[in-house]
């Protein structure tokens, strides 16, 4: 029992509390309690699962939705008859992942209904993720889910199938990492801007082998919506998970959502979630601290998401760089972008804008973008701006308080839920050579679109991009009243 | 999957540092439903730059690519690795692999070996005109100048590549162990088994 009372932080608690079987060569056997499912990663999975006979271990602990390719367009007619999904390689991955649940009982949310969304609003949404569970999906964005304090990271397809029929993952157990911000953050600071400083103080791989754990004021104080923000981007920093420890707000989030637990079962699992936070005297395996006072509205540059500035720089000249592969992937990277050293950042037009993705999809992201739209429109050069709520759900919300109207008549697409412009799997794509302000994680080369050129920033930095036309220092711009 | 003992011959010296998995296989490839023909989409944004390693006739049909730091990184597509597969690569060294990425490649067995910069650099350098060897038993890369490097491997992953086990088969004979913690840890936390909508 000695070990058992040594103090630990929130990972082992919760790594601890899932191992079916530790291995003497330190791996160890881990229970899955949660796995959420999408139409790209899991076809091969279920064709695995038939080859050899096998059947869903858990299906009740399995839920599916589409998202990647679904269009966010209009999905039926007026007279409300579905409308065909015109690319057939999308509509044939959809199509599977109808088949697929059928066929092994497992839990579909069928692409009409009001649930359906991205799988990472989905999840903390209906209260299928957590405190404390364990939970996967094949996607890279799992992360978002510890904002919760659920384990939670992405895994390949042969993951997939492996706990489609186990249940289980052999796992060897991360190192873990401190991420401290402490302080009151400056004004217009969003937690998007938190992720972004994050992700540029770890480097794009300096999380890689970590879960990290992000603590201090800063994310005491931050709502569940910022925490799945900054969560969702641990990946970028190369973390394959990063948690927020439970506390009152997640209760009070989680508290009556349609798949949380409910009455004497409630409390029991609030008592439990509580003993989850990281014990006084444990240690973490690197401490990362960052003052939050340095923390200021940041866009990128480049091609990987640690290529942030402030919004008030300028490009940076590859030539200060003092790493040699750095500074090759630098010049790369501005000749992709179209930038030129020592450019101010907000001397560069924008062409379309993205509001949405599983980082910034949910109802303070866009009620964030609305208050610096509202009473506004969109500036003449801007091709194209869409809003794409994170699901059904947070559409309706938004619609509630009026803020599709505010978009709508700012300029503003207002679409059906999904991934749209984040990936480039949907017919939502940015064309080769233009530059889309995007909320959105990723700004690899293509990601977009073949030759898109992407700038992340936060739904508010976005919305003030769009009403401008070029990237906008967001504190120079009125926020304004939405209800 | 296909056992792997040694891995001899030529290697793409790619190099790059961030070679992410929207790179290895873009988003546009993945609309596919099975594991096979993939290889045509692999590194498709960097066989449009002209000289790049992947059309170079003397690199044809290497069996091996050398990477820069951080290979991997970004989305957990496993369309990557069934996308190298398919292009012929059988193993990647580079100085660092992102965490999803390097479990999706030794689940395909595709190994990754994990070696300094400085010893990357070096067979960067040897892979312009020679062959590479990797010996997964012996944990070594050599060159043909005598460079020795002994890389370092997960042992379990060592024995599943050598024998080419099917992980998935091997952890269901362990389902009475899997049936023992459901009942032991859903006893304590039973709101855990209520995923289902009430």
């Amino acid at each position: 029992m000695a070990t058992e009372s040594a103090p630990r932080t929130l990972y082992e608690k919760i790594w601890d509390a899932h191992i079916v079987q530790q291995r003497d060569d330190g791996t160890a056997l881990l229970y899955i309690d949660r796995h959420l499912v999408h139409e790209v990663t899991s076809p091969q999975a279920f064709d695995g699962l038939r080859a050899h006979g096998r059947k869903v271990r858990r299906p009740d602990l399995t839920l599916a939705v589409a998202d990647h390719n679904i269009q966010t367009t209009a999905r039926v007619d007026a007279a409300g008859h579905r409308l065909p999904v015109e690319d057939p390689e999308s509509a044939q991955q959809l199509a599977a992942l109808v088949k697929n649940t059928r066929d092994f009982g497992v839990e579909y949310i069928e692409d009409l209904a009001a649930e359906q969304g991205i799988v990472h609003v989905v999840g903390p949404e209906q209260a299928f993720t957590l405190p404390g569970t364990t939970v996967v999906c094949g996607d890279s964005h799992t992360a978002s889910h510890g904002a919760l304090g659920a384990l939670a990271f992405g895994i390949g397809t042969s993951e997939v199938e492996h706990v489609l029929a186990t249940q289980t993952l052999l796992l060897k157990r991360s190192k873990s990492l401190e991420v401290r911000v402490d302080g009151p953050l400056g004004p217009g600071v969003t937690p998007k801007d938190v992720a972004l400083a994050i992700v540029a103080a770890l480097g794009a791989g300096g999380g890689a082998g970590y879960v990290a754990e992000y603590t201090g004021s800063v994310f005491r104080e931050m709502s569940i919506e910022g925490r799945l923000t900054v969560c969702n981007m641990s990946i970028e920093a190369g973390a394959r998970a990063g948690l927020v420890a439970p506390d009152d707000a997640t209760f009070a989030y989680l508290q009556g959502k349609p798949r949380a637990p409910k009455d004497a079962a409630w409390d029991e699992a609030v008592a439990y979630w509580r003993s989850l936070a990281t014990d006084a005297g444990a240690t973490y395996d690197k401490v990362v601290t960052i003052d939050a006072a340095t923390i200021v509205p940041l866009v990128t540059w480049g091609t990987s998401p640690d290529d942030s500035v402030p919004i008030t720089g300028t490009v940076p000249d590859p030539a200060s760089f003092a790493d040699p592969s750095r500074r090759a992937a630098a010049e790369k990277s501005l000749a992709y972008m179209g930038l030129t050293p020592g450019q101010r950042m907000q001397d560069v037009t924008v062409d379309r804008i993205f509001i949405g993705s599983c980082t910034n999809s949910r109802i303070e992201d866009l009620r964030a973008a609305a208050a610096i739209a509202r009473g506004r429109h969109i500036a003449s050069n801007v091709k194209q701006a869409l809003v794409v709520p994170g699901s059904g759900l947070v559409k309706r919300q938004a619609e509630a308080e009026g803020l599709d109207r505010i978009f709508i008549e700012a300029g503003f697409e207002w679409r059906e839920p999904g991934c749209s412009m984040c990936l480039a799997m949907n017919p939502d794509k940015v064309p080769a050579g233009e530059r889309c302000a995007s909320t959105s994680n990723r700004n690899f080369v293509g990601r977009q679109g073949p030759g898109a050129r992407t700038h992340l920033l936060s739904p508010a930095m976005a919305a003030a991009a769009a009403v401008t036309g070029k990237l906008t220092d967001v504190r120079d711009i009125s926020v304004r009243e939405i209800a | 999957m296909r056992p792997i003992g040694t891995i001899e011959g030529k290697a793409y010296p790619l190099g790059r540092a961030n070679i992410d998995t929207d790179i290895i296989i873009p988003a546009h490839w993945l609309k596919t439903i099975t594991r096979d023909g993939l290889g045509k989409g692999a590194f498709e944004t960097i066989r449009a730059e002209p000289g790049n390693v992947f059309d170079d006739a003397r690199f044809a049909g290497a069996p091996i690519l050398i990477a820069g730091e951080n290979y991997g990184c970004g989305s957990s597509r496993e369309h990557a690795a069934w996308a190298m597969a398919d292009l012929g690569i059988r193993a990647v060294i580079a100085p660092s692999f992102s965490d999803i990425h390097s479990g999706n490649a030794f689940k395909n067995g595709i190994l990754t070996v994990v070696l300094p910069q400085e010893q990357v650099d070096r067979l960067l350098e040897v892979a312009q005109e020679l062959p590479i060897t990797i010996d997964l038993e012996a944990q070594t890369v050599t060159t043909p100048y005598q460079d020795r490097f002994h890389f370092e491997i997960d042992p379990f992953r060592k024995d599943c590549l050598l024998k080419g086990l099917d992980e998935i088969g091997i952890t269901m004979e362990l389902d009475g162990a899997i049936a023992a913690y459901e009942a032991k840890a859903h006893g304590e936390t039973p709101w855990v088994e209520g995923a289902a909508a009430a």
